[in-house]
């Protein structure tokens, strides 16, 4: 059994890795998961199994201001679907992907868990709760003077 | 082993303090409350302290689960009560202090009650007698009565008095990173008792006279479980705490782990001892970093203190505890997926048997728990199975947390004996429905529970009661739904979400989750033309078989229980389901292909925002005057709904 242990030390778990990277780029740029593949002793496309089978690693680069939409079940009942519906429509863009001037990207997260201000948004590290639609143009506007 | 084992070396434990020689202010900081602004509080209240040169100390706490009063300070003045405050913003924050540090009077208005624990007045401070040390003077707002001369406790309060604290006892009460706080407040006396004496097996008779059961959802016994990982040839054993909590709607776990982190450190160390392990393994989730960051310092500190590491408190026996950050993945709270995570892999279940007390992480025995389960050890131990059986129903023991959420007026985070009926939960804990509106059904279980309707109430949680019913204990997630939530659009959100965590492995779950979806979605839109009332009242028949056959055919948990929603709401509400099915509506005004848009001239202030975001030109009006929708060109998108600043867009 203790070779067991031994052998899976010996070589560095892929998610540990991926997770490294990720940490310092923001995402996970293709050189790097060639790289990691190579130190984890599997193949790229291996890499990107696991890569694209967990929802925390990104294969794009985010957004300066990554805006999450929380699409918990307190969330989904007071309304957060519309929220995410008019910020696509006002950004143009999908769930996953970044505007192309790379100030905003768009995801869903499965509960932020501030059900009691729910629906909650973050943007950037700012926690937006009980949003309503009418308020999401003013909120990006603060951004986009920030730049 | 044990008699090979020396006697455990005491604990150094503060003594209970009765009071405070400088003032405290402890600030709710978990997630829901920096989200509610905890940090301009603490940023107030340093600035507001700085200007007084006051010696006083502003100490973060974990979440005591009064969101609505979010952010919650609790005040601690030398030889007085601690108090607990709330809603505090940055602009009260300022009065709470210029009123009770500088005047000594108590903002009434501000004022939840004297904090659970510290009500009775400390021996040490004879003299003053209970009546005395609850009497302080309290200015009322200006326009509520004036307060009663004796301060109300909190544990009183409406919220409260019908909870039962164990689990949580210690959240938003101590600083989660001291570790000297949790043992002020009794912490590592359970594993102190089962180190000195208790053997292992007698650890194992404990937790299985307590009839605690697992609090991920399943509901397995834990002494059973444990006592099949003890009896397990070969080694290392591990020991696995799962806080890959992927409900949406739920947050018991991740308020623990940032309110009490030691807590779950002890039950995961006793239960090391008891099934004869020498590695743990914590796997969290890394959308919780402050949980990560919590734990992570918490490991630190019980290392240094031997309380982790070798010869725990000199005793021989070594223990410690790895943090392994999940990297998002419903499926993994599946303990199979999650082995498999913890290797490094995708986290695709497995069949079973074999189970993880045999063959588990790398190989080797493994015993799985999720964080409630290991939080509720340590007073196990201490108190006694018979005393913790004691508490809940025939079946079900001790308490459960409850994340309570949705349309209910007071959300948070409870925790009630077992058996308490879903009315006493909704009704009196939560203070009924927000706005006063009809209650319509109540969400257990997450993806994987189902709802139940206004007369299934009476139903007591406990693990049977619930499955008879139609949902389940689940891991606590409860979401209240009132007459505007749309039942079919539920269950669709939910087969939404399960659709897209399926691991793909087994096709009943991969694909036919993705077709009942499908089903969803085609009674939630506007018929085919071609399609008889008589066709489309057939769908209902078709989406509950194929939910029967994902629900019999899938390989793990996920796909099993993925159908739940869907079956449960048709059980209850088969008429909405036949609404929208046949006459094509949606009596909530949920389902926008469904309704029909018209313009309330009353309202409209003829800005024209929905005539400029109607992709189909429907909106027709003249700028400064009223605009109308033509439905015959209707889209039925809901924008125009949507952009419209003064709620003049109707739908029903």
């Amino acid at each position: 059994m203790a070779t067991v242990v031994t052998q899976v030390k010996s070589k560095p778990s892929i998610i540990v890795l991926l997770q490294e990277v990720q940490e310092r780029y923001g995402y996970l740029p293709r050189e790097e998961v060639a790289r990691c593949a190579q130190e984890a002793g599997i193949s790229v496309a291996q890499a990107y199994g696991v890569a694209s089978f967990y929802n925390f690693f990104k294969l794009s680069k985010p957004g300066k201001y990554p805006i999450r939409v929380c699409s918990g079940t307190a969330c989904h009942v007071q309304g957060g679907q519309a929220l995410l519906e008019r910020l696509r429509s006002e950004l143009g863009i999908e769930p996953g992907e970044t505007t192309p001037d790379g100030l905003f990207s768009l995801e869903t997260v499965a509960c932020l868990g501030a059900c009691s201000m729910s629906p909650a948004m973050v943007v950037g590290n700012d926690v937006y709760g009980r949003v309503t639609t009418r308020e999401i143009p003013r909120i990006l506007m603060k951004y986009r003077r920030k730049r | 082993m044990l008699e090979t084992m020396q006697r455990a070396m005491p604990v150094l434990r503060p003594p209970r303090r009765a009071t405070v020689t400088r003032p405290e202010f402890l600030v709710g900081a978990g997630t829901c409350g920096l989200a509610a602004g905890a940090d301009k509080v603490i940023a107030v209240l340093e600035e507001e302290l700085a200007a007084r040169h006051a010696n006083a100390a502003i100490k973060r706490v974990g979440c005591m689960g009064l969101c609505k009063w979010e952010v919650m300070v609790d005040v601690w003045l030398p030889r007085r009560p601690r108090l607990s405050f709330g809603p505090i913003n940055e602009k009260n924050a300022k009065r709470l202090v210029h009123e009770y540090l500088d005047n000594g009077t108590v903002p009434g208005d501000l004022l939840l009650g004297v904090t659970p624990g510290f009500e009775t007045p400390p021996a040490e401070l004879s003299g003053i007698s209970e009546d005395e040390w609850l009497t302080a003077p309290v200015q009322p707002g200006p326009d509520e009565l004036p307060a009663p001369a004796r301060l109300p406790l909190l544990r009183d309060h409406p919220m409260m008095r019908r909870q039962l604290r164990i689990v949580l006892r210690n959240c938003g009460l101590i600083d989660p990173e001291s570790l000297d706080e949790y043992l002020e407040h009794g912490g590592y006396a359970g594993l102190e008792r089962a180190l000195n004496q208790l053997t292992p097996e007698q650890v194992i008779d404990e937790v299985t006279v307590s009839g605690l059961r697992g609090r991920g959802g399943a509901g397995f016994p834990t002494g059973k479980k444990w006592a099949l990982a003890r009896q397990a040839k070969g080694s290392p054993k591990y020991v696995i705490c799962n806080a890959d909590e992927g409900d949406p709607g739920a947050f018991m776990d991740r308020s623990v782990l940032e309110g009490d982190p030691f807590r779950v450190l002890e039950g995961m160390t006793i239960a090391a001892y008891a099934i004869g392990a020498s590695q743990g393994f914590i796997y969290v989730r890394a959308e919780y970093p402050l949980a990560v960051e919590r734990l992570r310092k918490a490991i630190e500190t019980a290392r240094e203190y031997g309380l982790l590491g070798e010869n725990i408190l000199g005793t021989g026996f070594s223990f410690d505890i790895d943090l392994k950050i999940g990297a998002g993945a419903f499926v993994c709270g599946e303990e199979t997926a999650l082995i498999a995570s913890v290797e490094g892999r995708r986290g695709m279940p497995r069949p079973r048997p074999p189970y993880p007390a045999e063959r588990g992480v790398f190989g080797c025995p493994t015993n799985i728990n999720n964080v409630e389960t290991y939080a509720n050890i340590p007073d196990i131990v201490v108190r006694g199975g018979r005393w913790f059986a004691s508490i809940g129903t025939e079946k079900s023991k001790g308490t459960k947390v409850f994340a309570l959420s949705g349309k209910v007026r007071w959300s948070g985070l409870i925790e009630v004996p077992m058996g308490t009926t879903i009315r006493d939960i909704v009704f009196e804990i939560g203070g009924g429905i927000e706005g006063d509106r009809q209650f319509k059904a109540v969400q257990m279980g997450g993806p994987s529970g189902g709802c139940l309707p206004a007369s299934q109430l009476d139903t007591p949680v406990d693990y049977d009661s619930l499955v008879a019913a139609g949902a389940i204990m689940g891991s606590g997630g409860m979401v209240v739904m009132d007459d505007t939530t749309c039942m079919v659009d539920v269950a669709r959100f939910f087969l939404n979400f399960t659709r897209e965590e399926s691991c793909g492995q087994c096709t009943p779950c991969r694909e036919g989750i993705a077709r009942l979806y499908n089903l969803l979605e085609e009674i939630t839109h506007r018929p085919n033309p071609q399609k008889s009332g008589g066709d489309r009242a057939a769908l209902l028949g078709e989406i509950e078989s194929l939910a029967r056959v994902i629900r019999d055919t899938s390989l793990c948990g996920l796909g099993q229980t993925a159908p739940s929603p869907v079956l449960s709401t048709l059980r209850y509400f088969r008429d909405e389901y036949l609404t929208h099915a046949v006459d094509a509506r949606c009596p909530a005004g949920r389902c926008s292909d469904l309704l029909t848009y018209s313009i309330d001239e009353a309202l409209c202030q003829g800005c024209a925002q929905c005539a400029r975001a109607c992709p189909s030109g429907a909106i027709t009006g003249e700028k400064g005057k009223k605009y109308q929708i033509n439905p015959e060109v209707c889209l039925r998108c809901a924008l125009c709904l949507r952009v419209c600043n003064f709620g003049a867009v109707k739908a029903v």
